[in-house]
């Protein structure tokens, strides 16, 4: 069991409220992904959860116990850090080992669960070495493995991502959602990274300056965007947001429009503007449109051959059932 | 530097560094073994000549050297003992988030720029001395009879004084490396059920090991050295119950005028020196490979 329910959840240091009173239910069982823009209290409500922060008001309960003043080894949380904070005079064996040897476990005991965990992460031919001698990738899994072993009610994951390049990044992320698969813990994953999130959560929480912007699924938040900041933050690239007479029209005062939701023609459209630089990635083209008279720069996402070349002239059109319109406060309308 | 000729010319710009410091070391080496097999003593000038190992055999057989031995060994290992823990501790102690911590680690640092002879005479007069020292006041206020430190318990008290001068060196270098460990490390040794002890076991104990290798390292090439401390203290006293190597040395030398004997006390000090090294980096030398 790993359900988490955040009530009231407060935040200050000092006198800066980094989280204004938060509420949040994490089911058991759910990949749950916190994401936003740094220094937007991720990290630290993670934290929170963790108990590695004191809560400054609200309540945490785990499994419908209250976990508020609960110290972090006692809530039957594993966290893996952005640093994978291994210990580096141990061998991957011991680092691995470390929590069980702390909770008293059997040699014996602890060398069988090293050992299970070791061959679900493919870390079998590393346990005698140190973390200093593994790579990127390898110390992320030797983290995850220290986590694993403790068997607990669900995974903390800070970050762990970060630190990563981008090919090991995808595989990665494929590894944890495999893992997570398997193991059927719940899972808690904080992130900048929106494509992380889309591609691993089953529940997205989108915070903005510590405060819940939208909760759901990745399509659904990028279906039904609540607000500006979420229909903006989702998706890559950006939703087109346009205010003025552009969003008038459709009685709104913003509206948003997605790179892909825009027709082009190089004869008529609703729109005109010329072609500004465009990046060709071989499935999709993604071209900025300039000059259009909205005030902004257009993302259009076109196919993989499209012959559009820096200058010309083009028409856009919009596709007028996938048109977000949002009010003078940012919110869907 | 890849190339032959900028290997060469790396050579020949060393050279003048590397030659000097061979000369400044090896001339006084050198001399001290040429006047070791000498008679050679400044009150009787005119009975010079080469003596063999007469020096050697009279300086170790003198009923003096193995209590300096042994003293010297005392007085190293027990300033090792206290500014190593104490420096431990005091680095956790100051590693803190408290009020006024940048004044609190100046203050922990003072005793390091107090001159050596200052402050062993600070001790003695204003501390250990048994009818005017705070000690004594200490010890009257409690109804108890003030206990002569320097008189009853030399060692111990040249010890006590010579790790209070060394301790901020010990804090700091093992703060320094205190604040090196990540705070994740111990923030995944707080998840993983490790209370405070144990996270001080087996996570910043292991941290600071290279840190107090190197303490250890470096305060054992100066305390094998001490001499001021116990000049202007107890003179060596009483009898030789805190002479060590180096003040016997010294006593050859200045007392008594022997230059040939001090000369071979040095060489002598020198092996004792160099066995201590061999000893030490067998026994914690690992620390220092990365």
């Amino acid at each position: 069991m790993g359900q988490i329910t955040l009530s009231k959840v407060t935040k200050r240091f000092g006198d800066v409220e980094v989280i204004p009173p938060l509420d949040l239910r994490i089911e058991d069982g759910e990949f749950v992904v916190f994401v936003g823009p740094s220094g937007c209290g991720k990290s630290t409500l993670l934290r929170l959860i963790a108990g590695l922060e004191d809560v400054s008001d609200g309540q945490i309960s785990i499994d419908g116990k209250d976990a508020t003043s609960v110290p972090p080894a006692k809530r039957g949380l594993a966290m893996v850090f952005q640093s994978y904070a291994l210990y580096p005079h141990m061998t991957v064996r011991k680092n691995i080992a470390f929590p069980l040897r702390m909770a008293g476990l059997s040699a014996a005991e602890q060398e069988k669960k090293v050992m299970a965990a070791a061959e679900v992460l493919n870390l079998t031919s590393f346990l005698d070495r140190r973390p200093g001698q593994l790579s990127g990738g390898q110390r992320q899994r030797v983290a995850i493995g220290r986590a694993i072993v403790r068997e607990p009610e669900a995974f903390l994951f800070d970050e762990p991502l970060s630190n990563l390049d981008a090919a090991l990044r995808v595989n990665m992320r494929l590894e944890i959602s495999e893992l997570h698969a398997s193991l059927k813990t719940t899972m808690i994953y904080v992130t900048h990274d929106q494509v992380e999130a889309m591609t691993m959560a089953d529940k997205i929480v989108v915070l903005n300056a510590g405060r819940v912007e939208q909760v759901g699924s990745p399509l659904h938040l990028y279906q039904n965007p609540q607000n500006t900041f979420v229909a903006g933050f989702i998706g890559s690239p950006k939703m087109n947001l346009l205010t003025g007479p552009e969003a008038t029209k459709h009685s709104a005062t913003t509206i948003g429009v997605r790179p892909e939701h825009i027709a082009t023609s190089t004869t008529e459209g609703l729109w005109k503007g010329t072609v500004g630089v465009s990046e060709h990635l071989g499935s999709d083209t993604f071209f900025r449109v300039n000059n259009t008279g909205l005030g902004e720069t257009i993302m259009v996402r076109a196919g993989g051959e499209v012959a559009i070349r820096h200058g010309e002239t083009i028409y856009l059109t919009p596709d007028p059932t996938k048109i977000h319109r949002f009010d003078d406060k940012g919110q869907r309308l | 530097m890849s190339t032959q000729a900028s290997r060469s010319a790396a050579r020949v710009m060393l050279s003048p560094a590397v030659i000097s410091l061979l000369i400044w070391m090896i001339v006084p080496l050198v001399l001290t073994l040429w006047f070791s097999f000498q008679r050679y003593n400044l009150l009787y000038p005119d009975r010079a000549g080469f003596v063999g190992f007469y020096n050697y055999t009279t300086f170790v057989a003198s009923p003096d050297f193995i209590q300096a031995i042994i003293n010297t060994l005392l007085l190293v290992a027990g300033v090792l003992l206290i500014t190593v823990i104490g420096g431990i501790l005091l680095a956790l102690l100051i590693d803190q988030p408290i009020w006024g911590q940048g004044y609190v680690r100046i203050l922990v640092i003072a005793p390091f720029f107090i001159m050596p002879p200052v402050a062993a005479l600070v001790w003695k007069n204003m501390f250990m001395n048994p009818t005017n020292g705070l000690f004594a006041e200490a010890f009257k206020a409690l109804g108890l009879t003030p206990f002569d430190f320097l008189g009853d318990a030399p060692l111990i008290s040249i010890i006590i004084i010579v790790a209070w001068q060394w301790l901020p060196f010990a804090t700091l270098i093992l703060l320094t490396a205190l604040q090196s460990l990540s705070s994740e490390e111990i923030e995944a040794a707080e998840m993983d059920g490790a209370p405070a002890h144990k996270r001080f076991w087996f996570i910043i104990l292991p941290h600071l090991s290279r840190a107090i290798t190197v303490v250890i390292l470096i305060q054992t090439i100066f305390l094998l050295g001490v001499l001021v401390e116990i000049l202007v203290t107890t003179n060596g006293g009483p009898g030789t119950a805190s002479t060590t190597l180096t003040f016997l040395v010294y006593k050859q030398s200045i007392l008594n005028s022997d230059v040939g004997k001090a000369a071979a006390g040095g060489v002598v000090a020198v092996i004792l020196a160099n066995i201590v090294a061999v000893f030490l980096m067998r026994a914690i030398g690992k620390n220092l490979d990365a």
